[in-house]
């Protein structure tokens, strides 16, 4: 086989242009937002699209950045969970995890979060069913699952 | 549009900035004392581990900031906000000025692996001990400053003044730039509960906001200078030895750097982690046949087969076998509980790196202390060579594959000369974790005419070992040095009950060996006997036509802790006594079942009642509700208790509904989520709970307690709604359908 050309590519992501070099085009948005961006918020738990706990929104659809590749995010925009807000400035949901303490280890809370931000722009006021729904693909084994649920209700509802 | 700035990795020669303390981090390691940036007194001084002194456990430097060095460690259940609860209070300091250094081996006491629900009670006590003898040291040391009687001083916010006038001082003018060089001392005044302000409150998890912002550090987003990323092939059937390999078949790969073999370890290193997984995914070798495992379909014929090395008697009142042959009516059930793997949703990672003959590695180990002594044995190092540092990784409940990666990693650094991260791939997790150990327990019981229990017997099946240290893969790979016996954990603490019946035995018999390499998984070997003790219980209720409160009241009367926990539970439950007569018809049956446990009859009391519907066409369990009451004595952070709890019933449901390893006779093939489900939200059941608090009581454990029973409150309610016992872990459909057409 040949070696593959290092190629230079632009992404939109939070908002800004990053640009970076890339030596396989097969190489999926996970590892371009993790290593060569720096990003802590998508997380590896499987890279088979199992877990989401990769999640990021792509035009504000959720993917699973884990086996999707980076070069089709080009031209999109690519929204991580740094970009909703800050510890300082948080995004509704991220407050509306912090007040419901919705976090064992946390480590699968990046796709709870993504996904609750993809329900949340179709459905504004989702029910606890719907938002049950919306999350059976996202798995958590510390067993947060109650009190993500009632985060994700808080965050379009209120308490 | 602005560029994204890149989060500056930190250089191995840099310093690792952790709250206020400044810990410098190229090898040979010292600490500073600089509090922070004003604070210019920055000397080396090496840092006291002893767990019998104050410096030990804190520091205080002279601007009043406080840190904990913790040898307990924060696995996502909220330990490191507890221990700032305790030292804040203990200190009358506030919560903002306490820093918690947790797993370190050269900067945190060894207070033993984080395991076992005794981080609290035995960690996070040690600490408040040491909290309260600085306290009362400051407190002399304050009455001299200030002419004053030692017990006419209070502190607020960590300022101390007496209580009339206006002199104050400041503990960090106490302290100036000097330590707290003292013994820890038993008898040092301890805060009364009463006036507790931090303990005892729910405070909101201080890593949470970081968490929920992809600001915060796991292990898997660490990254040092010059790091390059590892991944391990492990070979295709556990036991095959390496034939060949063919580093060509990877040479095309973009950034490879190297293919590492010895013996039968075989991992890629690359500059890129994409390039790491290519390579380990193209990577061509030639292994050899292996089948030594057993037939999982005759799983228990195999245990029950292994042969015996030990029998420990857990507890012999009475004369258990004469009480048997006498009985009026004997019963006697098999329960079985399946493998299971821990499933931690971020797979293993570690970073090592070798430097002057030394190795410091990061891991999210649960027991950095023995990840040291167990890698510096692998590379015939001394201990004092190897620096273990804990960082929080995905959720761990027990000994997971993190102690593994490091050694992969280490291993890796050795052999390429720099540092390198080991990622382990879902499968890699999957396949190769220790395991909980397939465990058997046999159930005999008899009733006197009266109904009352007069024999109970068990015999436990479970793989010898302790709670010792878990043989690394990659040393026995590749092999290094290396333990050899087998570490399930303290799996027998749960056998013996706390039940006064006359006649007791219960027996463990140690197996010599079992199919995966055993360790132990949240609640080890007290989940299984939590299981067969409570379900069989619940037969004998039965048979004995008496309600299973009533049962257990008759034999915990003398324990006034226990007695409360169950009347409280049966109020908040609205319990009814079990009607016995069989609820007729109905495509979908409802039941309840209760199941209590006080947890290795020393500690936590946890009582629950589950409510479950059973599908009779399909067989499905729907598990939906629970009612559980607790009493961990004194409470230090009540929403952080019912957080573990909520964790401990709804990882229980899935493990006791879902869970089982697959193999074959060759390797593990339940090696990602389609082939080893867990549970999802939609059939996360609902969680009610009441907690006791006994804030003049010792502070129990409660990462485990309420995990111990959730499999037998499930089974006594399923036999509630259709009549069937399940004995047999998970309750699957095809179990549940096969039981109700006999």
């Amino acid at each position: 086989m040949n070696r593959q050309p290092r190629q230079s590519i632009s992404l939109d992501v939070n908002g800004t242009t990053a640009s970076f070099t890339i030596d396989d085009p097969t190489i999926p948005l996970l590892y371009a937002l993790r290593d060569d961006l720096g990003l802590h918020g998508p997380r590896f738990g499987c890279g088979l699209g199992q877990c989401g706990a990769c999640t990021v929104l792509l035009d504000g659809s959720a993917i699973r950045s884990c086996v999707f590749p980076a070069v089709n995010a080009v031209g999109h925009r690519v929204v991580t969970l740094e970009g909703l807000g800050t510890p300082e400035k948080p995004h509704p949901l991220q407050q509306a995890f912090i007040d419901e303490q919705a976090v064992q280890c946390g480590y699968c809370i990046n796709g709870m979060i993504m996904q609750a931000a993809a329900l949340i722009s179709s459905n504004k006021n989702p029910t606890y069913e719907q938002i049950k729904q919306a999350l059976a693909y996202n798995l958590c084994r510390c067993g947060t699952h109650l009190r993500i649920v009632r985060a994700v209700r808080r965050a379009c509802c209120g308490a | 549009m602005n560029a994204i700035s890149l989060p500056p990795s930190l250089s191995r020669r840099e310093i690792l900035k952790i709250g206020g303390l400044i810990v410098g981090f190229a090898l040979p390691m010292r600490l500073t004392t600089a509090g922070n940036t004003t604070d210019t007194a920055a000397a080396d001084i090496p840092k006291v581990l002893a767990p019998d002194r104050v410096e030990g456990f804190l520091a205080i430097d002279r601007h009043g900031n406080v840190t904990v060095f913790s040898g307990k460690v924060d696995l996502g259940t909220g330990v490191r906000t507890a221990m700032t609860q305790i030292a804040a209070e203990e200190l009358d300091v506030p919560m903002a000025h306490v820093n918690v250094i947790q797993g370190d081996t050269l900067l945190t006491p060894d207070q033993g692996p984080t395991y076992g629900s005794l981080s609290i009670q035995n960690g996070g006590v040690q600490i408040r001990l040491a909290a309260a003898t600085a306290r009362r040291a400051l407190l002399r040391k304050a009455a001299q400053r200030l002419n004053v009687d030692e017990h006419e001083l209070t502190v607020d916010a960590g300022v101390v003044k007496p209580r009339h006038g206006d002199a104050s001082v400041r503990y960090g003018e106490l302290i100036g730039g000097g330590t707290l060089a003292l013994g820890l001392d038993q008898d040092a005044p301890l805060k009364d509960p009463n006036s507790y302000a931090v303990v005892g409150r729910s405070q909101p998890r201080l890593d949470i906001p970081d968490k929920v912002t992809g600001r915060f550090t796991y292990m898997q987003d660490f990254r040092v200078e010059g790091m390059v990323h590892g991944r391990v092939v492990r070979p295709p059937a556990i036991g095959a030895t390496l034939l060949s390999v063919d580093p060509d078949s990877v040479s095309h790969v973009p950034g490879l750097i190297k293919v590492v073999r010895r013996k039968d370890f075989l991992a890629v290193v690359a500059r890129t982690e994409w390039g790491a997984i290519s390579a380990a995914r193209q990577l061509k070798a030639r292994w050899s046949d292996w089948q030594g495992l057993p037939d999982e379909d005759r799983i228990w014929d195999y245990v029950r087969a292994t042969k015996i090395v030990r029998d420990d008697v857990t507890s012999n009142r009475g004369n258990v076998e004469a009480a048997l042959a006498a009985a009026d009516r004997r019963l006697s059930s098999t329960y079985d509980f399946a493998i299971h793997t821990h499933g931690s949703i971020g797979p293993s990672c570690a970073v090592a790196a070798f430097e002057g003959g030394k190795l410091t590695c990061w891991s999210a180990s649960q027991a950095t202390h023995n990840l040291r002594q167990q890698l510096a044995l692998m590379f015939g190092m001394s201990d004092a060579d190897v620096r273990a540092i804990y960082l929080d990784g995905s959720g761990c409940y027990g000994r997971n594959g993190h102690e593994d990666a490091a050694a992969d990693a280490a291993l890796l650094a050795r052999d390429v000369d720099r540092p390198v991260r080991v990622q382990w791939m879902r499968a890699d997790e999957h396949g190769w974790d220790p395991k909980g150990p397939p465990t058997l327990i046999d159930m005999q019981a008899a009733l006197d005419a009266s109904g009352n229990v007069s024999a109970w017997y068990s015999q436990f099946y479970g793989p010898d070992g302790v709670a010792g240290k878990v043989k690394l893969v990659a040393a026995e790979l590749a092999g290094m040095p290396h333990e050899t016996a087998m570490s399930p954990g303290g799996i027998i603490a749960g056998t013996a009950v706390p039940y006064t019946f006359t006649n007791v035995k219960t027996l463990a018999h140690r197996l010599v060996t079992t199919p995966l390499r055993p360790s132990w998984i949240r609640s080890p070997g007290r989940m299984q006997s939590g299981f067969a003790n409570e379900a069989f219980l619940d037969e004998i209720a039965v048979a004995a036509n008496t309600d299973p409160f009533e049962l257990r009241r008759r034999y915990l009367a003398d324990d006034a802790r226990a007695i409360a926990v169950l009347e409280r539970l049966a109020q908040f439950a609205h319990w009814q006594k079990r009607s016995i007569e069989r609820k007729a018809g109905g495509s979908t049956a409802t039941g309840r079942g209760m199941a209590f446990i006080k947890y290795e009859n020393n500690r936590t009391y946890v009582g629950m009642v589950a409510t479950v519907d059973v599908v009779r066409a399909t067989g499905v369990i729907a598990a939906k509700h629970f009612a559980v009451v607790q009493d961990s004595g004194q409470i230090i952070n009540p929403d952080g208790v019912k957080n573990q709890i909520e964790g401990n019933v709804v990882q229980t449901v899935s493990r006791t509904l879902i869970e089982r390893v697959r193999f074959d006779r060759s390797r593990v093939t339940s090696v990602d989520w389609q082939t080893y489900p867990i549970l999802t939200f939609p059939d996360a059941p609902e969680i009610e709970m009441e907690l006791i608090d006994r804030p003049h009581e010792k502070p129990w454990g409660v990462g485990e307690p309420s995990a111990a029973i959730v499999s037998a409150a499930i089974s006594n309610a399923v036999f509630d709604a259709v009549g069937i016992r399940l004995r047999s872990v998970p309750f699957t459909p095809d179990k549940v359908l096969a039981a109700l057409k006999t």
